[in-house]
């Protein structure tokens, strides 16, 4: 991640496509994993747990929607809906057959890469606008159906109260151990996403992208592979949900609405398309942004407004200052934070000497 | 005229009327398709945006109604050329997935910022028509509506004539039917373009008042927009007479619907049935009822 040779000395393609690209690789993954796993959680107060717990869940739904809009090049506005499917669905196994959360997880996983398949269907068809439109519907009448049906959504507010996960008696009901939990599933998430993008599948993805009518005469099924994008990435966006559930001890459909499926687009696009680390990077710049906002508000922007009004304010400018940056970013750096990540990166390969 | 048909009667004039008002937006994202392939996410949020205008300017003591409307239409139309300038413009040439999102992106800022400039609370847009319902046959419908009905109409009749007679109407039917052809026949394209996203805000602008009036202005009101989609999608994205008749259908099957499936169901269904028509007309027939069949298969 950090060191890299002072030039492109790669003469196979197995050299090119390995996990570590130099030795030195594995030391900073250990580095990374001594920092995450030891010290963070040791010294960190529990209300920055909290937070990074929320980047760990974003981290995976931002991964899935990258695989599906990044590396495929297919659109989805309806992924906060695929979420919603694998949260209420690990929530009424959890609540009414009492199952463990090692179930309820791949459960929820499967039934929201079950709907995704239905949605993206049209993409077999259609594309660009089109696509774009009907999840835009799929997002729309999954969110009406959860509401509307009491057998999904559990009546009363359309929200299912669930216990924290618990494991062999432990129960992960802290932000201490949440902290683990979380962190185990995006770290799997990252790895599954790097080890996709770099395998037979993954290079099939970037052709249908890059050129779907070549992907196709080289004898790539794009039918196929479009369909099982869709699968991958609202699985990815299924586990999501599940995780949001379970951090959160309830499925609520107010937490899946259309805002969220612009959110998550606005993740990949300032982090970077098509690339695991700017799914990383933008994950955490979108989950911390809201609180710099806040803390900003709370200081400067008590000169301008009210109490009252300062909820709807922040709320606003959040999703302001979110439309602002995808724009901002779409013209400027449509590789986003992961470009400027590599140029600054590329600048200190031969630094000083960098002529 | 037995109940039951009196009924349905009601429904569809009913649907009819809100309809065309749909159409009345639907026209501002078509005419910005048409002539320059873009589409625009945030037509509901030109409508709110719009609408704010309007409230606001009403706000102040004393001032006469088409003041505020003469001064909507000028802003919409600085804000669609300032809108075609600094974001689309830049945007030409990029995938069509870039346009999208960007335009997505605007719809998040609109929304967003729109409330803390403007404030909040849900403003009333008050029109000089009355609050007395027009009966018209079995159906007694607001008089919001059919003013909405009847602008939507007029500017139909209206962009017919542009586009048939006005030389500029054809100038950007032949930006729209070819862009480098068009540019090879000396005709300014880029200015073609902004003309376009300026119409799509008068349009908006209209929209804003009459929809501001029947809903009241706040946030809320961007929601219109995701009715367009539906309209555009059954009348043909490319197709002005589309949208009119895309919007009376969809106003009809969802009076419709609601008329008869609501007391099953609960209510909501008035949100649901124009996206699941959406999602046939997608499988069936993508291209919608006038639109040109230039949809890339895949």
């Amino acid at each position: 991640m950090f060191h890299r040779e002072s030039g492109i000395f790669k003469t196979t393609y197995a050299a090119d496509a390995a996990l570590y690209p130099l030795p030195v690789a594995k030391w900073t993954v250990a580095a990374l994993a001594l920092i995450f796993i030891v010290i963070i959680p040791l010294t960190v107060h529990e209300y920055y747990l909290s937070i990074l717990n929320l980047i760990f869940i974003a981290i995976v739904g931002a991964l899935g929607l990258n695989i599906l809009v990044g590396y495929t090049g297919q659109i989805s506005i309806g992924h906060a809906a695929f979420m919603s499917v694998g949260a209420y669905t690990a929530a009424n196994l959890a609540v009414k057959l009492g199952l463990p959360f090692w179930i309820t997880l791949p459960a929820g996983g499967l039934m929201a890469a079950a709907i995704g398949v239905l949605v993206g269907m049209p993409s077999l068809r259609i594309k660009g606008l089109y696509l774009a439109i009907a999840t835009l519907a799929g997002q729309l009448i999954i969110e009406w159906t959860i509401n509307r049906v009491p057998a999904i959504s559990g009546g009363a507010q359309a929200s299912i109260e669930v216990d924290r996960p618990s494991l062999f008696g432990f129960s992960f009901n802290t932000q201490g151990s949440l902290y683990f939990f979380l962190l185990f599933f995006a770290v799997l998430a990252i790895v599954a996403t790097l080890n996709l993008a770099r395998s037979r599948i993954g290079r099939a993805f970037v052709a249908v992208r890059d050129q779907d009518i070549a992907a196709e005469i080289i004898g790539i099924n794009i039918y196929r592979y479009k369909l099982l994008a869709f699968a991958i990435s609202s699985f990815y966006a299924g586990v999501c949900g599940v995780l949001y559930t379970y951090y959160f001890g309830i499925a609520n459909y107010e937490q899946f609405q259309l805002i969220v499926s612009i959110d998550y687009l606005a993740m990949i696009i300032i982090g970077g398309l098509g690339s695991v680390l700017g799914s990383i990077l933008g994950a955490v710049f979108v989950t911390l942004l809201p609180i710099v906002i806040r803390i900003f508000m709370e200081d400067v922007g008590s000169l301008f407004f009210t109490t009252a009004e300062m909820a709807n304010v922040i709320s606003g400018l959040r999703l302001g200052v979110f439309g602002g940056l995808i724009i901002f970013f779409l013209i400027v750096e449509p590789e986003g934070l992961n470009r400027l990540w590599r140029n600054i990166r590329s600048y200190f390969r031969v630094w000083p000497f960098s002529y | 005229m037995s109940e039951d048909l009196e009924f349905a009667l009601a429904l569809v004039l009913n649907g009819a009327s809100i309809g065309l008002m749909y159409s009345l937006i639907a026209l501002g994202f078509v005419l910005v398709y048409k002539a320059t392939d873009a589409i625009n996410f945030a037509q509901g949020e030109f409508v709110m945006l719009a609408g704010l205008i309007v409230a606001v300017v009403l706000g102040f003591e004393g001032a006469p109604l088409i003041a505020a409307i003469v001064i909507v239409v000028a802003v919409m139309i600085g804000f669609g050329f300032g809108l075609e300038r600094v974001v689309l413009r830049p945007l030409l040439g990029r995938p069509v997935v870039a346009v999208i999102m960007a335009t997505i992106g605007l719809a998040a800022m609109l929304r967003g910022l729109g409330p803390v400039i403007f404030g909040s609370e849900t403003r009333a847009v008050s029109l000089p028509i009355g609050d007395e319902p027009i009966v018209l046959g079995p159906a007694s419908l607001p008089p919001i509506q059919v003013l909405g009905a009847v602008v939507a109409i007029l500017l139909f009749l209206a962009f017919n004539w542009f586009f048939k007679k006005s030389r500029m109407g054809v100038a950007m039917r032949a930006v729209a039917d070819n862009q480098q052809v068009a540019q090879a026949m000396g005709i300014n394209v880029e200015r073609y373009f902004a003309l376009a996203w300026a119409m799509a805000g008068v349009v908006s602008a209209l929209g804003g008042v009459v929809w501001g009036s029947m809903l009241g202005v706040d946030v809320h009101l961007a929601l219109v927009g995701l009715k367009v989609f539906p309209v555009v999608i059954l009348g043909g994205l490319d197709s002005i007479g589309g949208a009119l008749v895309g919007g009376l259908i969809i106003g009809i099957v969802e009076s419709l619907a609601a008329g008869y499936l609501d007391p099953y169901v609960g209510g909501g269904t008035k949100d649901f049935a124009p996206y699941v028509l959406m999602i046939l007309v997608l499988m069936i027939r993508p291209y919608g009822i006038f639109g040109k069949r230039k949809i890339e298969r895949v």
